[in-house]
């Protein structure tokens, strides 16, 4: 276990988590990586950590360059513990070492480890800088990105920006960097990170990529998945957040259902010939078989999302709650919204499903549209032209 | 009317634009937003806001 050298001076000392498939509900089918920096200047100065079960190798990484004891200084970009969850340890083995963090950052660790009150922590701020020898180090707070305490570090003598959980991919892989790693779909793993960690915040990454715009970054270190150091990988993802965080969207549709008897999913695949017949693009979901956070990548950068249930017990089938609830949190902005579904007598699913819609920010151009029982023909043209109406209010946007 | 600093993520509530999409005017004060008013960038609860 040996750390990779990036820059002359700074290595990664991360740890590989090959096994990891679910990162609290977010699936992670190709696992993740918890990367953290050594930076080996006059003063030796650790940046991140890894979770917690993974500190041996993290100690490890650290000890094929410099004994550990050697760490004068912790930073500690975000607290959240697949980041701080080796801090304890590697300040135990350091004895003499100083925690770099935000104001939230400090407040946030005390109520994680009861320890960290003894240690000796420095809260910094967009002002303050880290001399460590050559290099003076900066810090750049970028609250809500994605908690209230998240900071980037940068080394403006070597142009290298410590992102933290900005510009990451749940990605595991033995390459380090992204242009090694032609096969493992980083710019996709980075969609899904962003939809599903990001979104909510995605007026403060405009913000802040507004704010970077001036600085001179030859390497994008992120807290997870692969480094980009090549101009134009670093052009195209910094392109995509910007492009997400404006909430720009294609020319696409994204259906979620659950259905009890096929009857909604033929409404369904009806909706979709009329979205595809009208040359948007769609993808299709029975949230039965399927995983939001996969959706919700689909979802970031589609015009539309289009929902479908039965009605059971007068209401949305209940993985319909748990989708619209997951879906509210993320805010997804500028939408466009449908509902849709099959019923037997009282109906009530598209209501509940188009309140829920509405409350959570989308258009709803179209009027819901339910059919009794099972769709017949007429039903079935009807969804049809629900998917025309639709792809037209998409291409007017 | 004095804006506002939500503590937990740096946003500042200002009165004069108001928070339109979340049901609040232009012209309506901190204190006259309604107690279930939060944070619209963090969702923090107002007793979470500063007076800058």
């Amino acid at each position: 276990m040996k750390a990779v050298e990036i820059k002359k001076g700074i290595y990664w000392v991360g740890a590989i988590d090959y096994n990891l498939r679910s990162f609290h509900g977010y699936t992670t089918p190709r696992g993740t990586t918890y990367n953290a920096y050594l930076v080996i200047d006059e003063k030796t100065t650790l940046i991140d950590t890894v979770k917690a079960p993974f500190k041996d190798e993290l100690l490890k990484r650290v000890s094929s360059v410099v004994n550990p004891k050697e760490i004068d200084y912790l930073i500690a970009n975000h607290v959240e513990m697949d980041h701080s969850g080796s801090a304890s340890a590697v300040v135990e083995q350091a004895g003499d070492i100083e925690v770099i963090c935000t104001a939230k950052g400090e407040d946030f660790l005390h109520a994680h480890y009861p320890g960290s009150t003894e240690w000796n922590i420095r809260t910094v701020g967009s002002e303050d800088t880290l001399n460590i020898g050559k290099r003076n180090l900066s810090f750049i707070p970028a609250p809500m990105l994605h908690w209230p305490d998240t900071m980037f570090t940068y080394s403006a003598s070597d142009r290298v920006l410590f992102s933290n959980d900005g510009f990451g991919q749940h990605i595991a892989t033995p390459r380090r960097f992204c242009d090694e790693a032609g096969d493992w779909n980083v710019f996709g793993e980075a969609q899904k990170y962003y939809a599903n960690i990001l979104m909510p915040y995605s007026r403060m990454a405009a913000k802040k990529l507004d704010e970077l715009k001036g600085v001179p970054v030859d390497v994008v270190c992120p807290s997870h998945g692969v480094i980009f150091r090549e101009k134009g990988d670093i052009n195209r993802i910094v392109s995509l957040y910007k492009s997400w965080a404006a909430g720009e969207s294609k020319e696409k549709a994204v259906i979620v259902y659950d259905t009890m008897y096929n009857s909604t999913e033929k409404m369904a695949r009806a909706i979709d010939d009329g979205l595809r017949s009208m040359g948007v693009d769609t993808r299709i979901f029975n949230l039965r078989v399927s995983d939001l956070s996969d959706i919700m990548s689909e979802v970031l950068d589609a015009a539309a999302v289009i929902v479908g249930s039965s009605t059971l017990n007068n209401g949305p089938m209940p993985s319909i709650g748990g989708f619209l609830t997951y879906l509210k949190g993320l805010r997804p902005r500028g939408k466009i919204g449908f509902a849709f579904g099959s019923y037997g007598w009282g109906g009530g699913a598209v209501k509940a499903i188009n309140q829920e819609l509405e409350a959570t920010g989308f258009e709803l151009p179209v009027e819901g549209f339910q059919t009794r029982f099972v769709p017949g023909r007429d039903a079935l043209s009807q969804s049809f032209k629900r998917g025309v109406q639709l792809a037209n209010q998409i291409k007017r946007r | 009317m004095d804006k506002y600093q939500c503590t937990i993520c740096g946003y500042v509530y200002d009165p004069v634009k108001g928070d339109p999409d979340h049901g609040a005017a232009a012209g309506i004060s901190f204190e006259a937003l309604p107690d279930e008013w939060v944070c619209p960038v963090c969702g923090a609860p107002k007793s979470e806001f500063e007076s800058l």
